[in-house]
């Protein structure tokens, strides 16, 4: 009888939660660039190339990732995401005549992004994709459109400032990445969590000496907080985030790399930039030296 | 009451006594949630800002319909699965011939001694990662199929060898085959002896269901974790209202099995399974 | 299979990792079990009202929002645990990670434990308690000489199982930053996505191993209490 009471109780609380639910948490402004979508973009692409396909179809799916605040992000009342990562799809789609609303978000983890390619499911991916030999070997990475390095992040009063400080520490990164095996070699003992906002609470309530993945993911983090991160250490690897596309359609590197560029002249890449990381305090960037695409 | 074999009626010293326990063991519960409400509020962990998302609208929404519903459908799937496995495999073991003995002991065996967890992972990384056919959460499904099936095949196993071997031997005498035995007396009778462990396995499969966290299968837990990252500094609240929700749901299905046990077994006759939820790994009978 | 065996001292030392997760929190929810199953069955109703509300919170909420209390919500509190890593037993440092892990687990199996235990007192017959009443031993000692002796017999294969699930349930400390069993298998598979079956297949052995070690070892236990 007493347990009866209890779960009564207990739903009597969630269903006077849920009727004077009166709460306004979260905000709606989710804003990005003003893209020009073009009009009648399929003119503009041979037949037969992947872009005419797309710009035909007006939709196009692309993967970002949904946990990085400032590059790829999508809160649980979101519809669609939001970040540097995601602007930057928007300016790719565009150049197709897709509207933003007919982009198909799709999230792909660090697992993922290559046999996400590979099997066609995603079209494009922009998810804080470091562009490398070994990927180049199964994907097409166009691009880079930022550069960022490993860097740590650390409390405010910590005394961590070179490498050579985190031996023997404990530093927090995502389960599976490479941030965490350098780390590993570095001789700190790596923490394997979730998700980077995870790994900052972490840092910020003193659970972990340090977190380390891209300087841009740590830049975003500590300009919001300034009094209580900072950022340490000069960037101990160069990662080159690129657009990852399939290789059965190499004629999309070059119609790729000529958006960025574009986006770089009209002053869009810049505009992304500000709107998302810039939003929370990084200064923006030099632009990065493409790629030239491999030839066909 | 099982206490009250256990101590004398007290007499009057006692009670006093007791009385002073009692207070004292007040006092001492009071401390410590004091202590705790203290250091909740020292820590500003009470300001409306944090709990303003679980009074919105929207979050509700997504707490119950992406969060709870998706919690359900997995836990329920996964039921409805591990029943179809653990009849299969539950009779398999039962079986007369060793070369369909074995293979079901083996099977129930092995996903009863793997952590679920380990083999969400393995499914994931296998029907779901890259080009995979399968969501996440239709893995969380399989490894909690697997898993809860493997205790239910213990169950029907030991619901069927509790029907009273009379029944067995007079529907033998009556001419039936073996496997109308099995399905028109046996089968029967275990299923309505096993509802309530049927249901607290539910409890089990419900609470298994938030591993998907680590998959990043929809269900409560993974709303929560988006809850708190998006707001950052509510993962006290966020932690306690996921705590309630769980406790909520699963006291009703307390209920069901505490009311299905009445309903269909009687109060006293539990079912012995060599241990529902985790097993006696071995069976040696 | 190589994958494994051309790095067998991680994956022996993931292991180490689950075994000293499972042996700290498994003897300290057996002593945390024990205590709240006196109260349980006690004479002070606010002990047995405190102990039950214990047992129905913690046996109803996953293991895995426990951890998240432990180790993402604590830390917002303050509690980190970090002061445990000036200890040093026999040359190994304790981290907090394996603290926090480590009470989250105990914090959960011990609900089950006092389950079990009250289940093995309710067991043993009526007579012996009465008997232990007739020569004027109090609740303590009734329970100390008498009751718990010999529900120690019954109490074995449920606290088994207890323990069994215990030791599979390490493996959620993987999703908090513990590199022990089901973490490494995580990390073995990004480097070997080709030998994934290989892979889930050996470390599944590994922890049918543990759990067969326990089962035969509560086995042993009984035995040997009934003889007795």
């Amino acid at each position: 009888m007493r347990r009866m009471k209890l779960g009564m109780a207990a739903v009597a609380v969630l269903l006077a939660g849920s009727l004077t639910a009166c709460g306004e948490a979260g905000d709606d402004d989710n804003e990005g660039v003003d893209v020009d979508v073009k009009e009648d973009a399929a003119e503009d692409f041979d037949e037969g190339t992947r872009m005419r396909e797309l710009a035909e179809e007006g939709k196009v799916t692309i993967g970002v990732k949904f946990d990085q605040p400032g590059l790829g992000f999508k809160g649980a009342t979101d519809d669609a995401p939001s970040g540097f990562d995601v602007e930057m799809g928007k300016i790719l789609a565009a150049d197709l005549g897709i509207d933003p609303e007919n982009i198909e978000w799709k999230e792909t983890i660090s697992d993922n992004r290559e046999p996400f390619l590979e099997a066609g499911e995603v079209d494009l991916v922009l998810a804080t994709y470091s562009i490398t030999p070994e990927r180049r070997a199964v994907v097409g990475q166009a691009g880079p459109y930022y550069v960022t390095g490993q860097q740590l992040l650390v409390r405010a009063d910590s005394d961590i400032d070179s490498l050579d400080d985190i031996r023997g520490t404990e530093v927090c990164s995502v389960t599976g990445s490479t941030s965490l095996e350098n780390i590993k070699a570095e001789g700190a003992t790596p923490r394997g969590f979730d998700t980077y906002s995870e790994c900052v609470s972490q840092v910020l309530d003193g659970a972990v000496d340090a977190m380390t993945t891209d300087g841009a993911i740590l830049l975003g983090y500590a300009a919001e907080q300034p009094d209580d991160l900072k950022v340490v250490v000069e960037p101990f690897s160069e990662e080159r985030y690129g657009v990852g596309y399939s290789l059965d359609h190499p004629e999309m590197c070059e119609w790729i790399n000529e958006t960025i560029e574009e986006s770089f002249e009209n002053g869009q890449w810049e505009e992304a930039f500000n709107l998302t990381l810039g939003e929370a305090g990084v200064e923006t960037p030099e632009q990065p030296e493409l790629d030239p695409c491999p030839a066909s | 009451m099982a206490g009250s074999v256990l101590f004398d009626a007290p007499g009057p010293r006692t009670i006093a006594r007791h009385r002073i326990y009692s207070v004292l063991s007040v006092l001492a519960l009071a401390g410590l949630a004091a202590l705790v409400v203290l250091k909740l509020e020292e820590k500003g962990q009470f300001e409306y800002a944090l709990w303003e998302p679980f009074l919105t609208p929207e979050y509700i929404e997504a707490l119950l319909v992406d969060g709870l519903l998706n919690t359900l459908l997995m836990a329920f799937g996964a039921i409805l699965g591990a029943v179809v496995f653990g009849v299969l495999f539950g009779v398999g073991k039962l079986s007369d011939h060793p070369w369909v003995r074995w293979p079901c002991w083996l099977v129930v065996e092995f996903w009863r001694a793997v952590p679920v967890l380990l083999s969400m992972i393995f499914w994931w990384m296998l029907l779901s990662l890259g080009d995979g056919p399968l969501s996440p959460l239709q893995c969380v499904i399989i490894a909690l199929t697997l898993y809860n099936g493997a205790v239910l095949a213990e169950a029907f196993r030991a619901g069927i060898l509790a029907v009273p071997v009379g029944q067995v031997e007079a529907a033998y005498a009556l001419g039936m085959r073996k496997t109308q035995v099995m399905t028109t007396i046996q089968l029967p009778q275990a299923v309505k002896i096993m509802l309530p462990v049927l249901v607290s396995q539910c409890i089990v499969a419900l609470k298994d269901t938030s591993l998907g966290y680590a998959i990043g299968a929809p269900g409560l837990t993974y709303i929560g974790e988006q809850i708190y990252i998006e707001f950052r500094v509510n993962q006290v609240p966020t932690a306690i209202v996921l705590a309630a929700a769980y406790i909520a749901v699963n006291l009703l299905l307390t209920l069901l099995a505490n009311w299905l046990q009445k309903r269909y077994v009687g109060e006293k006759k539990v079912l012995e399974v060599p241990m529902v939820g985790e097993a006696h790994v071995t069976q040696r009978t | 299979m190589e994958a494994v065996f051309s790095n067998f001292g991680e994956y022996l030392d993931a292991f180490g990792v689950t075994l000293a997760l499972f042996a700290v929190s498994g003897l300290a929810s057996m002593v945390l079990g024990l205590v709240l199953a006196t109260m349980r069955v006690g004479p002070v109703s606010v002990l047995r009202g405190a102990a039950g509300l214990y047992v129905t919170v913690f046996r109803n909420t996953p293991l895995l929002v426990i951890f998240i209390f432990m180790a993402v919500a604590a830390p917002k509190l303050g509690y980190t645990f970090r002061f445990v890593e000036d200890v040093e037993i026999a040359g190994w440092n304790v981290s907090a990670y394996f603290t926090r892990a480590c009470i989250a687990l105990t914090l959960y199996t011990s609900a089950f434990v006092c389950e079990g235990i009250r289940s093995g007192v309710n067991s043993v017959q009526l007579g012996q308690a009465e008997a232990a009443r007739a020569v004027g031993m109090t609740f303590l000692q009734s329970m100390r000489h008498v009751i718990l002796p010999q529900a120690g017999r019954a109490v074995i294969p449920p606290l088994a199982s207890v323990q069994i699930a215990l030791a599979k349930n390490t493996s959620v400390a993987a999703v908090f930053g513990m590199a022990e069993a089901t973490a490494t298998m995580r990390a073995f598979n990004n480097n070997y996505a080709d030998q994934r079956v290989q892979i889930f297949l050996l470390f599944a052995l590994g922890y049918i191993v543990i759990v067969e070690i326990i089962s035969f070892g509560s086995h042993m236990l009984e035995r040997r209490a009934k003889v007795a």
